[in-house]
Protein backbone atom coordinates (compact mmCIF):
# COMPACT_ATOMS: atom_id res chain seq x y z
CA UNK A 1 0.00 0.00 0.00
CA UNK A 2 1.56 3.55 -1.05
CA UNK A 3 0.32 6.17 0.77
CA UNK A 4 -0.36 9.71 -1.22
CA UNK A 5 0.61 13.36 -0.66
CA UNK A 6 -2.44 14.08 1.55
CA UNK A 7 -2.59 11.46 3.50
CA UNK A 8 0.58 12.32 4.96
CA UNK A 9 -0.56 15.78 5.32
CA UNK A 10 -3.51 14.48 6.99
CA UNK A 11 -1.26 12.29 9.41
CA UNK A 12 1.37 15.40 10.26
CA UNK A 13 -1.77 17.23 10.55
CA UNK A 14 -3.36 14.85 13.30
CA UNK A 15 0.54 14.19 14.96
CA UNK A 16 0.26 18.64 15.21
CA UNK A 17 3.86 18.04 13.27
CA UNK A 18 4.67 21.01 10.63
CA UNK A 19 6.36 18.96 7.39
CA UNK A 20 8.45 21.45 5.18
CA UNK A 21 7.52 21.15 1.14
CA UNK A 22 10.30 19.28 0.33
CA UNK A 23 10.40 16.90 3.14
CA UNK A 24 6.72 15.76 2.00
CA UNK A 25 8.68 13.08 -0.66
CA UNK A 26 10.86 11.56 1.68
CA UNK A 27 8.10 10.91 4.43
CA UNK A 28 5.71 9.65 2.19
CA UNK A 29 8.24 7.01 0.66
CA UNK A 30 9.28 6.36 4.38
CA UNK A 31 5.82 5.75 5.62
CA UNK A 32 4.59 3.65 2.54
CA UNK A 33 7.41 1.31 3.26
CA UNK A 34 7.02 0.93 7.14
CA UNK A 35 2.98 0.00 5.92
CA UNK A 36 4.57 -2.46 3.41
CA UNK A 37 6.40 -4.59 6.42
CA UNK A 38 2.88 -4.27 8.08
CA UNK A 39 0.78 -5.60 4.47
CA UNK A 40 3.03 -8.49 4.59
CA UNK A 41 2.93 -9.55 8.35
CA UNK A 42 -1.24 -9.17 7.77
CA UNK A 43 -0.91 -11.82 5.60
CA UNK A 44 0.42 -14.56 8.12
CA UNK A 45 -2.35 -16.51 9.47
CA UNK A 46 -3.21 -15.35 13.16
CA UNK A 47 -6.43 -17.20 13.67
CA UNK A 48 -6.92 -18.15 17.46
CA UNK A 49 -3.95 -15.94 18.35
CA UNK A 50 -4.51 -13.70 21.06
CA UNK A 51 -3.31 -10.45 20.19
CA UNK A 52 -0.20 -8.90 22.27
CA UNK A 53 -1.24 -5.99 24.56
CA UNK A 54 2.48 -5.36 25.73
CA UNK A 55 5.75 -7.11 25.00
CA UNK A 56 6.28 -7.91 28.60
CA UNK A 57 4.98 -10.59 29.65
CA UNK A 58 3.71 -9.42 32.92
CA UNK A 59 0.68 -8.40 34.37
CA UNK A 60 -0.75 -4.48 35.82
CA UNK A 61 0.57 -4.31 39.56
CA UNK A 62 -2.11 -1.94 41.91
CA UNK A 63 -1.37 0.85 43.74
CA UNK A 64 -3.41 1.84 47.07
CA UNK A 65 -6.35 4.78 46.93
CA UNK A 66 -3.95 6.93 48.99
CA UNK A 67 -3.17 10.73 48.99
CA UNK A 68 0.52 10.68 48.18
CA UNK A 69 0.62 13.60 46.12
CA UNK A 70 1.07 17.51 47.90
CA UNK A 71 0.68 20.83 46.00
CA UNK A 72 3.65 21.64 44.22
CA UNK A 73 1.87 24.08 41.98
CA UNK A 74 4.76 26.67 42.05
CA UNK A 75 7.08 24.86 41.18
CA UNK A 76 5.60 23.35 38.03
CA UNK A 77 4.54 26.55 37.23
CA UNK A 78 7.76 28.10 37.12
CA UNK A 79 7.92 26.31 33.50
CA UNK A 80 4.66 27.68 32.60
CA UNK A 81 4.99 30.35 29.67
CA UNK A 82 2.26 32.27 31.51
CA UNK A 83 0.38 31.82 34.51
CA UNK A 84 -2.86 33.47 36.37
CA UNK A 85 -4.44 32.82 39.63
CA UNK A 86 -3.26 29.65 39.83
CA UNK A 87 -4.42 28.69 35.92
CA UNK A 88 -1.76 28.02 33.01
CA UNK A 89 -2.60 30.35 30.37
CA UNK A 90 -3.09 29.05 26.43
CA UNK A 91 -4.26 30.54 23.45
CA UNK A 92 -7.89 30.53 23.26
CA UNK A 93 -8.81 27.50 22.17
CA UNK A 94 -12.80 28.36 21.08
CA UNK A 95 -14.25 31.08 19.18
CA UNK B 1 -45.73 9.00 8.94
CA UNK B 2 -45.31 7.27 11.76
CA UNK B 3 -41.63 7.49 13.66
CA UNK B 4 -39.93 5.62 16.13
CA UNK B 5 -37.28 6.64 18.03
CA UNK B 6 -34.02 5.16 19.05
CA UNK B 7 -31.77 5.97 22.05
CA UNK B 8 -28.61 4.93 23.46
CA UNK B 9 -26.45 6.44 26.53
CA UNK B 10 -23.25 6.93 27.56
CA UNK B 11 -22.67 7.83 30.84
CA UNK B 12 -19.90 8.75 32.76
CA UNK B 13 -19.59 8.20 36.63
CA UNK B 14 -17.23 9.85 38.49
CA UNK B 15 -15.55 6.95 41.12
CA UNK B 16 -15.60 7.85 44.28
CA UNK B 17 -12.18 6.80 44.93
CA UNK B 18 -9.54 9.40 47.51
CA UNK B 19 -7.07 9.46 44.41
CA UNK B 20 -6.79 9.58 41.35
CA UNK B 21 -6.90 6.89 38.41
CA UNK B 22 -3.26 6.66 37.60
CA UNK B 23 -1.35 9.00 40.24
CA UNK B 24 -1.42 10.18 44.18
CA UNK B 25 -2.76 13.09 43.66
CA UNK B 26 -6.47 13.95 45.37
CA UNK B 27 -9.80 13.76 43.41
CA UNK B 28 -11.51 16.32 46.31
CA UNK B 29 -13.98 18.63 44.23
CA UNK B 30 -13.50 22.20 44.49
CA UNK B 31 -9.56 22.90 45.47
CA UNK B 32 -7.63 25.45 44.15
CA UNK B 33 -7.18 25.40 40.52
CA UNK B 34 -3.76 23.03 39.70
CA UNK B 35 -2.86 22.24 43.39
CA UNK B 36 -3.93 18.72 43.10
CA UNK B 37 -2.74 18.19 39.63
CA UNK B 38 0.94 16.11 40.05
CA UNK B 39 3.44 15.57 37.87
CA UNK B 40 1.76 12.60 36.37
CA UNK B 41 -1.56 14.41 35.42
CA UNK B 42 0.23 17.06 34.10
CA UNK B 43 1.76 14.82 31.52
CA UNK B 44 5.61 15.45 32.37
CA UNK B 45 8.17 13.84 30.67
CA UNK B 46 9.55 10.66 32.44
CA UNK B 47 6.64 9.85 34.47
CA UNK B 48 4.85 6.36 34.52
CA UNK B 49 0.88 5.78 35.54
CA UNK B 50 0.33 3.22 38.36
CA UNK B 51 -3.45 2.09 38.46
CA UNK B 52 -5.69 2.48 41.14
CA UNK B 53 -6.83 -0.72 43.03
CA UNK B 54 -10.08 0.81 44.48
CA UNK B 55 -10.92 1.83 40.52
CA UNK B 56 -10.82 -1.89 39.65
CA UNK B 57 -12.77 -2.73 42.63
CA UNK B 58 -15.68 -0.63 41.87
CA UNK B 59 -15.88 -1.32 38.07
CA UNK B 60 -15.61 -5.45 39.27
CA UNK B 61 -18.75 -3.86 41.73
CA UNK B 62 -20.64 -2.09 38.76
CA UNK B 63 -20.05 -5.60 36.66
CA UNK B 64 -21.36 -7.64 39.11
CA UNK B 65 -24.44 -5.68 40.26
CA UNK B 66 -25.31 -5.55 36.65
CA UNK B 67 -24.63 -9.00 35.83
CA UNK B 68 -22.34 -8.40 33.20
CA UNK B 69 -19.20 -10.61 32.35
CA UNK B 70 -15.73 -8.94 34.44
CA UNK B 71 -13.26 -9.43 32.40
CA UNK B 72 -10.40 -11.54 33.37
CA UNK B 73 -8.09 -9.92 31.26
CA UNK B 74 -8.54 -5.86 30.07
CA UNK B 75 -6.05 -3.10 28.26
CA UNK B 76 -5.73 0.30 28.68
CA UNK B 77 -5.17 2.33 25.30
CA UNK B 78 -4.48 5.98 24.69
CA UNK B 79 -6.91 7.69 22.23
CA UNK B 80 -5.25 10.61 20.90
CA UNK B 81 -5.75 14.18 20.47
CA UNK B 82 -4.90 17.81 20.97
CA UNK B 83 -6.56 19.86 23.53
CA UNK B 84 -5.12 22.10 26.25
CA UNK B 85 -7.05 20.53 28.50
CA UNK B 86 -5.25 17.04 27.92
CA UNK B 87 -1.67 17.59 28.69
CA UNK B 88 -0.22 14.89 27.41
CA UNK B 89 -1.62 14.85 24.08
CA UNK B 90 -3.99 11.62 24.92
CA UNK B 91 -6.35 10.02 27.31
CA UNK B 92 -6.15 6.30 28.78
CA UNK B 93 -8.83 4.62 28.14
CA UNK B 94 -9.91 0.72 27.15
CA UNK B 95 -10.77 0.27 23.71
CA UNK B 96 -11.51 -3.29 22.15
CA UNK B 97 -10.88 -4.97 25.58
CA UNK B 98 -12.98 -3.36 28.29
CA UNK B 99 -13.02 -4.60 31.94
CA UNK B 100 -16.92 -5.14 31.85
CA UNK B 101 -19.07 -6.34 28.76
CA UNK B 102 -22.75 -7.59 28.42
CA UNK B 103 -24.92 -6.76 31.39
CA UNK B 104 -28.70 -5.59 32.01
CA UNK B 105 -30.35 -3.09 33.72
CA UNK B 106 -34.06 -3.27 34.42
CA UNK B 107 -36.29 -0.33 34.17
CA UNK B 108 -40.03 0.31 35.30
CA UNK B 109 -42.22 2.68 33.26
CA UNK B 110 -46.01 2.95 33.84
CA UNK B 111 -46.03 -0.42 35.77
CA UNK B 112 -44.25 -2.02 32.63
CA UNK B 113 -40.99 -3.83 32.96
CA UNK B 114 -38.06 -3.94 30.80
CA UNK B 115 -34.40 -4.90 30.42
CA UNK B 116 -32.28 -2.37 28.80
CA UNK B 117 -28.87 -3.73 27.78
CA UNK B 118 -25.71 -2.42 28.95
CA UNK B 119 -22.84 -2.84 26.04
CA UNK B 120 -19.91 -2.36 28.31
CA UNK B 121 -18.57 0.16 30.72
CA UNK B 122 -14.95 1.10 30.65
CA UNK B 123 -12.60 2.77 32.87
CA UNK B 124 -10.58 5.98 31.47
CA UNK B 125 -9.39 9.41 32.81
CA UNK B 126 -10.43 12.61 32.88
CA UNK B 127 -9.69 15.93 31.12
CA UNK B 128 -8.78 18.96 33.25
CA UNK B 129 -11.15 21.88 32.68
CA UNK B 130 -10.83 25.33 30.32
CA UNK B 131 -11.88 28.69 31.60
CA UNK B 132 -12.55 30.87 28.40
CA UNK B 133 -13.50 34.20 30.07
CA UNK B 134 -11.71 36.73 31.80
CA UNK B 135 -8.23 36.14 30.90
CA UNK B 136 -7.75 38.91 27.80
CA UNK B 137 -8.97 36.58 24.76
CA UNK B 138 -6.69 33.35 26.46
CA UNK B 139 -7.49 29.87 28.04
CA UNK B 140 -7.41 29.16 32.12
CA UNK B 141 -6.24 25.74 32.23
CA UNK B 142 -7.15 24.25 35.41
CA UNK B 143 -5.92 20.40 35.83
CA UNK B 144 -6.80 19.20 39.11
CA UNK B 145 -9.47 17.03 37.64
CA UNK B 146 -7.04 15.44 35.05
CA UNK B 147 -6.90 11.78 35.96
CA UNK B 148 -9.80 11.68 38.05
CA UNK B 149 -11.47 7.93 37.62
CA UNK B 150 -14.06 7.78 35.32
CA UNK B 151 -16.76 4.44 34.20
CA UNK B 152 -17.90 5.11 30.77
CA UNK B 153 -21.19 3.07 30.87
CA UNK B 154 -22.86 2.66 27.87
CA UNK B 155 -26.28 1.38 26.72
CA UNK B 156 -27.84 -0.52 24.00
CA UNK B 157 -29.89 1.77 21.95
CA UNK B 158 -32.68 0.04 23.45
CA UNK B 159 -34.90 2.89 24.60
CA UNK B 160 -37.55 4.28 22.51
CA UNK B 161 -38.63 7.76 24.13
CA UNK B 162 -36.90 10.72 26.13
CA UNK B 163 -39.01 9.02 29.06
CA UNK B 164 -37.68 5.99 28.64
CA UNK B 165 -34.05 7.30 28.45
CA UNK B 166 -34.57 9.45 32.11
CA UNK B 167 -35.87 6.17 33.76
CA UNK B 168 -32.98 4.43 32.81
CA UNK B 169 -30.30 7.32 33.71
CA UNK B 170 -32.23 7.38 36.92
CA UNK B 171 -31.94 3.84 37.73
CA UNK B 172 -28.49 3.82 36.88
CA UNK B 173 -27.82 6.95 39.29
CA UNK B 174 -29.68 5.06 42.10
CA UNK B 175 -27.35 2.18 41.73
CA UNK B 176 -24.21 3.95 41.76
CA UNK B 177 -25.17 5.59 44.25
CA UNK B 178 -26.68 2.19 46.51
CA UNK B 179 -22.79 0.73 44.92
CA UNK B 180 -21.45 3.79 46.93
CA UNK B 181 -18.99 3.82 43.66
CA UNK B 182 -20.11 7.19 42.53
CA UNK B 183 -21.58 10.31 44.34
CA UNK B 184 -24.01 11.05 42.02
CA UNK B 185 -23.71 15.10 41.88
CA UNK B 186 -24.48 15.99 38.76
CA UNK B 187 -23.96 19.60 39.48
CA UNK B 188 -20.32 19.18 40.06
CA UNK B 189 -20.24 16.96 37.28
CA UNK B 190 -19.52 13.50 38.82
CA UNK B 191 -22.76 11.96 36.64
CA UNK B 192 -22.77 13.00 33.08
CA UNK B 193 -24.85 11.67 30.09
CA UNK B 194 -24.66 11.79 26.72
CA UNK B 195 -27.22 10.66 24.50
CA UNK B 196 -27.23 8.97 20.90
CA UNK B 197 -30.43 9.91 19.36
CA UNK B 198 -31.98 8.80 15.96
CA UNK B 199 -35.38 8.14 14.32
CA UNK B 200 -36.35 5.50 12.04
CA UNK B 201 -39.96 4.99 10.18
CA UNK B 202 -41.90 2.29 12.27
CA UNK B 203 -41.23 -1.07 10.77
CA UNK B 204 -38.11 -0.50 9.14
CA UNK B 205 -34.92 -2.67 10.75
CA UNK B 206 -32.08 -0.19 10.24
CA UNK B 207 -31.10 2.07 12.69
CA UNK B 208 -31.49 6.09 11.26
CA UNK B 209 -28.64 8.03 11.06
CA UNK B 210 -27.72 9.27 14.82
CA UNK B 211 -26.48 12.60 16.67
CA UNK B 212 -24.58 12.49 19.48
CA UNK B 213 -25.96 14.93 22.03
CA UNK B 214 -23.44 16.36 24.56
CA UNK B 215 -23.16 18.94 27.43
CA UNK B 216 -26.23 16.73 29.47
CA UNK B 217 -25.83 18.32 32.86
CA UNK B 218 -29.12 17.36 35.04
CA UNK B 219 -32.11 14.95 34.19
CA UNK B 220 -34.26 17.32 33.07
CA UNK B 221 -31.75 18.67 30.25
CA UNK B 222 -31.57 15.31 29.04
CA UNK B 223 -34.94 14.54 28.60
CA UNK B 224 -35.44 17.90 26.96
CA UNK B 225 -32.35 18.10 24.30
CA UNK B 226 -33.59 14.74 23.21
CA UNK B 227 -37.19 15.67 22.75
CA UNK B 228 -35.95 18.61 21.04
CA UNK B 229 -33.44 16.71 18.93
CA UNK B 230 -36.15 13.77 18.43
CA UNK B 231 -38.63 16.78 16.57
CA UNK B 232 -35.31 18.17 14.45
CA UNK B 233 -35.00 14.93 13.13
CA UNK B 234 -38.67 14.27 12.21
CA UNK B 235 -39.09 17.30 11.06
CA UNK B 236 -36.01 17.60 8.47
CA UNK B 237 -36.62 13.96 7.05
CA UNK B 238 -40.16 14.77 6.92
CA UNK B 239 -39.21 17.85 4.81
CA UNK B 240 -37.34 15.17 2.47
CA UNK B 241 -33.89 16.15 4.61
CA UNK B 242 -31.09 13.84 6.07
CA UNK B 243 -29.76 13.39 9.30
CA UNK B 244 -26.03 14.19 9.69
CA UNK B 245 -24.03 12.06 12.00
CA UNK B 246 -22.71 14.92 14.24
CA UNK B 247 -22.03 15.97 17.42
CA UNK B 248 -24.64 18.44 18.64
CA UNK B 249 -24.07 20.73 22.05
CA UNK B 250 -27.38 20.81 24.19
CA UNK B 251 -28.13 24.90 25.10
CA UNK B 252 -30.07 24.86 27.99
CA UNK B 253 -31.13 28.94 28.01
CA UNK B 254 -32.02 28.39 24.25
CA UNK B 255 -33.40 24.82 24.60
CA UNK B 256 -32.11 23.52 21.38
CA UNK B 257 -28.94 21.59 20.15
CA UNK B 258 -26.54 23.03 17.41
CA UNK B 259 -23.89 21.15 15.80
CA UNK B 260 -20.39 21.34 17.59
CA UNK B 261 -18.02 23.12 15.03
CA UNK B 262 -17.23 20.25 12.96
CA UNK B 263 -13.76 19.01 12.69
CA UNK B 264 -13.13 16.09 10.10
CA UNK B 265 -10.75 14.54 11.74
CA UNK B 266 -12.08 14.74 15.71
CA UNK B 267 -13.22 11.16 15.22
CA UNK B 268 -9.63 9.74 14.28
CA UNK B 269 -8.61 9.03 17.76
CA UNK B 270 -5.63 6.64 16.49
CA UNK B 271 -6.21 4.19 19.47
CA UNK B 272 -3.59 1.66 20.53
CA UNK B 273 -2.52 -0.23 23.78
CA UNK B 274 -0.77 2.14 25.94
CA UNK B 275 2.54 0.73 26.81
CA UNK B 276 3.17 2.25 29.97
CA UNK B 277 0.80 -0.23 31.22
CA UNK B 278 0.36 -3.89 31.71
CA UNK B 279 -2.87 -5.83 30.70
CA UNK B 280 -5.21 -5.72 33.66
CA UNK B 281 -5.64 -9.25 35.08
CA UNK B 282 -8.71 -9.95 37.27
CA UNK B 283 -8.46 -13.51 39.18
CA UNK B 284 -11.66 -14.98 40.28
CA UNK B 285 -10.49 -14.53 43.85
CA UNK B 286 -10.54 -10.75 43.71
CA UNK B 287 -14.15 -10.89 41.81
CA UNK B 288 -15.20 -12.64 45.04
CA UNK B 289 -13.94 -10.62 47.03
CA UNK B 290 -15.31 -7.92 45.67
CA UNK B 291 -18.60 -9.83 45.40
CA UNK B 292 -18.64 -10.26 49.26
CA UNK B 293 -19.14 -6.52 49.52
CA UNK B 294 -22.19 -5.93 47.34
CA UNK B 295 -25.25 -4.79 49.01
CA UNK B 296 -28.50 -5.16 49.12
CA UNK B 297 -29.57 -4.12 45.62
CA UNK B 298 -32.37 -1.89 44.72
CA UNK B 299 -34.40 -4.54 42.94
CA UNK B 300 -33.60 -7.01 45.70
CA UNK B 301 -34.86 -4.17 48.25
CA UNK B 302 -37.92 -3.46 46.56
CA UNK B 303 -38.63 -7.33 46.31
CA UNK B 304 -38.01 -7.08 49.94
CA UNK B 305 -40.18 -4.27 50.87
CA UNK B 306 -43.43 -5.73 49.14
CA UNK B 307 -43.46 -8.60 50.64
CA UNK B 308 -41.89 -8.01 54.23
CA UNK B 309 -43.86 -4.85 54.40
CA UNK B 310 -47.25 -5.65 52.26
CA UNK B 311 -46.25 -1.86 50.50
CA UNK B 312 -47.27 -1.72 46.99
CA UNK B 313 -44.90 -1.77 44.09
CA UNK B 314 -45.10 1.57 44.04
CA UNK B 315 -44.19 2.67 47.48
CA UNK B 316 -41.48 0.39 47.43
CA UNK B 317 -39.87 1.44 44.46
CA UNK B 318 -40.39 5.32 45.57
CA UNK B 319 -38.89 3.99 48.74
CA UNK B 320 -35.78 1.97 47.72
CA UNK B 321 -34.93 4.92 45.04
CA UNK B 322 -32.09 6.01 47.87
CA UNK B 323 -29.96 3.90 49.70
CA UNK B 324 -30.64 6.79 52.41
CA UNK B 325 -34.37 7.28 52.22
CA UNK B 326 -34.74 3.05 52.20
CA UNK B 327 -32.48 3.04 55.27
CA UNK B 328 -35.18 6.04 56.87
CA UNK B 329 -37.78 4.43 56.37
CA UNK B 330 -37.13 0.85 58.08
CA UNK B 331 -35.54 2.81 61.02
CA UNK B 332 -38.61 4.18 61.03
CA UNK B 333 -41.04 0.96 61.05
CA UNK B 334 -38.41 -0.59 63.65
CA UNK B 335 -39.22 2.75 66.00
CA UNK B 336 -42.49 3.00 65.40
CA UNK B 337 -43.64 -0.66 66.03
CA UNK B 338 -46.35 0.55 63.85
CA UNK B 339 -48.30 -0.21 60.17
CA UNK B 340 -45.10 -0.53 57.66
CA UNK B 341 -48.17 1.30 55.19
CA UNK B 342 -48.53 4.41 58.10
CA UNK B 343 -44.81 4.60 58.20
CA UNK B 344 -44.79 4.78 53.99
CA UNK B 345 -47.14 7.29 54.16
CA UNK B 346 -45.76 9.34 56.37
CA UNK B 347 -42.11 9.43 54.85
CA UNK B 348 -43.56 9.45 51.44
CA UNK B 349 -45.81 12.26 51.84
CA UNK B 350 -44.98 14.93 54.62
CA UNK B 351 -41.71 14.15 55.34
CA UNK B 352 -40.92 13.99 51.36
CA UNK B 353 -43.05 17.19 51.05
CA UNK B 354 -41.44 19.25 53.35
CA UNK B 355 -38.00 18.04 52.14
CA UNK B 356 -38.58 18.87 48.75
CA UNK B 357 -40.12 22.22 50.10
CA UNK B 358 -36.90 22.98 51.59
CA UNK B 359 -34.82 21.33 48.40
CA UNK B 360 -33.21 18.66 51.48
CA UNK B 361 -32.02 15.04 50.58
CA UNK B 362 -33.27 12.89 53.33
CA UNK B 363 -29.73 12.75 54.85
CA UNK B 364 -30.12 16.55 56.32
CA UNK B 365 -33.54 16.12 57.23
CA UNK B 366 -34.41 17.89 60.74
CA UNK B 367 -36.57 15.18 61.60
CA UNK B 368 -34.80 11.93 61.99
CA UNK B 369 -36.51 8.59 61.64
CA UNK B 370 -36.37 7.92 65.54
CA UNK B 371 -37.90 11.11 65.79
CA UNK B 372 -40.63 10.12 63.09
CA UNK B 373 -40.88 6.54 64.81
CA UNK B 374 -41.23 7.86 68.34
CA UNK B 375 -44.44 10.03 66.85
CA UNK B 376 -46.18 7.48 64.51
CA UNK B 377 -45.52 5.44 67.43
CA UNK B 378 -48.11 8.07 69.87
CA UNK B 379 -50.94 7.60 66.27
CA UNK B 380 -50.62 3.79 66.71
CA UNK B 381 -50.73 3.57 70.57
CA UNK B 382 -53.90 6.34 70.25
CA UNK B 383 -51.76 9.24 72.39
CA UNK B 384 -52.22 11.77 69.19
CA UNK B 385 -54.85 11.64 66.37
CA UNK B 386 -53.54 11.92 62.81
CA UNK B 387 -54.89 15.12 62.44
CA UNK B 388 -52.31 16.53 65.23
CA UNK B 389 -49.76 14.52 64.62
CA UNK B 390 -49.32 17.13 61.27
CA UNK B 391 -48.57 19.62 63.93
CA UNK B 392 -46.70 17.74 66.13
CA UNK B 393 -44.22 16.68 62.81
CA UNK B 394 -43.96 20.62 62.10
CA UNK B 395 -42.87 21.57 65.31
CA UNK B 396 -40.27 18.47 65.33
CA UNK B 397 -39.56 19.71 62.00
CA UNK B 398 -38.83 23.39 64.04
CA UNK B 399 -36.44 21.41 66.14
CA UNK B 400 -38.63 21.70 69.34
CA UNK B 401 -37.75 18.18 70.48
CA UNK B 402 -39.36 14.56 69.84
CA UNK B 403 -42.60 13.87 69.87
CA UNK B 404 -43.59 13.38 73.40
CA UNK B 405 -41.56 16.62 74.43
CA UNK B 406 -43.94 18.28 71.85
CA UNK B 407 -47.05 16.70 72.73
CA UNK B 408 -46.58 17.11 76.86
CA UNK B 409 -45.61 20.81 76.47
CA UNK B 410 -48.39 21.76 74.00
CA UNK B 411 -51.09 19.66 75.77
CA UNK B 412 -52.01 17.81 72.70
CA UNK B 413 -52.94 14.24 73.66
CA UNK B 414 -55.82 13.08 72.56
CA UNK B 415 -58.90 12.57 74.69
CA UNK B 416 -60.27 8.63 74.60
CA UNK B 417 -62.18 8.99 78.62
CA UNK B 418 -65.82 8.14 76.53
CA UNK B 419 -67.54 10.02 79.66
CA UNK B 420 -65.32 12.81 78.58
CA UNK B 421 -66.41 12.82 74.52
CA UNK B 422 -70.38 11.93 75.84
CA UNK B 423 -70.02 15.77 77.83
CA UNK B 424 -68.66 17.47 74.62
CA UNK B 425 -71.73 15.52 72.58
CA UNK B 426 -74.12 16.62 75.00
CA UNK B 427 -73.21 20.09 75.09
CA UNK B 428 -73.26 20.14 70.95
CA UNK B 429 -76.55 18.46 70.83
CA UNK B 430 -77.99 20.94 72.99
CA UNK B 431 -76.27 24.22 71.18
CA UNK B 432 -77.51 22.93 67.75
CA UNK B 433 -81.33 21.51 68.39
CA UNK B 434 -82.52 22.82 64.63
CA UNK B 435 -79.62 20.31 63.18
CA UNK B 436 -80.72 17.94 65.77
CA UNK B 437 -83.89 18.09 64.90
CA UNK B 438 -83.15 17.80 60.95
CA UNK B 439 -81.08 14.79 61.60
CA UNK B 440 -83.08 12.89 63.41
CA UNK B 441 -85.88 13.77 60.52
CA UNK B 442 -83.85 12.02 58.06
CA UNK B 443 -80.91 14.37 56.54
CA UNK B 444 -78.35 11.90 57.47
CA UNK B 445 -75.36 13.82 55.77
CA UNK B 446 -75.40 16.21 59.31
CA UNK B 447 -73.65 13.71 60.97
CA UNK B 448 -70.45 15.29 59.22
CA UNK B 449 -71.20 18.25 60.43
CA UNK B 450 -71.82 17.06 64.18
CA UNK B 451 -68.37 15.52 64.07
CA UNK B 452 -67.15 18.60 62.88
CA UNK B 453 -68.49 20.38 66.16
CA UNK B 454 -67.62 17.96 68.38
CA UNK B 455 -64.10 17.90 67.09
CA UNK B 456 -63.56 21.79 67.40
CA UNK B 457 -65.06 21.74 70.75
CA UNK B 458 -62.87 18.76 72.34
CA UNK B 459 -59.38 21.16 70.63
CA UNK B 460 -59.06 18.20 68.15
CA UNK B 461 -58.18 16.52 70.58
CA UNK B 462 -61.39 14.12 70.88
CA UNK B 463 -60.42 10.32 69.67
CA UNK B 464 -62.36 10.27 65.99
CA UNK B 465 -63.08 6.52 66.20
CA UNK B 466 -64.75 7.05 69.66
CA UNK B 467 -66.60 10.24 68.17
CA UNK B 468 -67.97 8.52 65.43
CA UNK B 469 -69.20 5.41 67.48
CA UNK B 470 -70.76 7.89 70.39
CA UNK B 471 -72.64 10.10 67.86
CA UNK B 472 -74.53 7.55 66.13
CA UNK B 473 -75.36 5.87 69.59
CA UNK B 474 -76.41 9.71 70.61
CA UNK B 475 -77.99 11.11 67.81
CA UNK B 476 -80.01 7.97 67.07
CA UNK B 477 -81.80 9.14 70.09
Amino acid sequence: MSLHREDVEKIAHLARISLSEQDIPLYTRNLSNILALVEQMNRVDTTGITPMAHPLDATARLRPDVVTETNQREWFQQIAPQVEAGLYLVPKVIE
Amino acid sequence: MSWEVVIGLEVHAQLATNSKIFSGASTAYGASPNTQACAVDLGLPGVLPVLNEAVVQMACKFGLAVGATVAPRSVFARKNYFYPDLPKGYQISQYELPIVKQGTLKIEMDGQEKVIGITRAHLEEDAGKSLHEDFQGLTGIDLNRAGTPLLEIVSEPDMRSAKEAIVYMKKLHSLVRYLEICDGNMQEGSFRCDANVSVRQVGQKEFGTRAELKNLNSFRFVERAINYEIERQIDLLERGGQVVQETRLYDADKNETRPMRSKEEAHDYRYFPDPDLLPLIIEPAFLEQVQKTLPELPDAKKQRFMQQYGLSGYDAGVLTSTRELADYFEETVKESSSDAKLCANWVMVELAGLLNKHNLEIPASPVTAKQMGGMLRRITDNTISGKLAKDVFEAMWNGEGDADTIIEKRGLKQVTDTGAIEKVIDEVMVNNPKQLADYRSGKEKLFGFFVGQVMKVSGGKANPGQVNELLKKKLGG
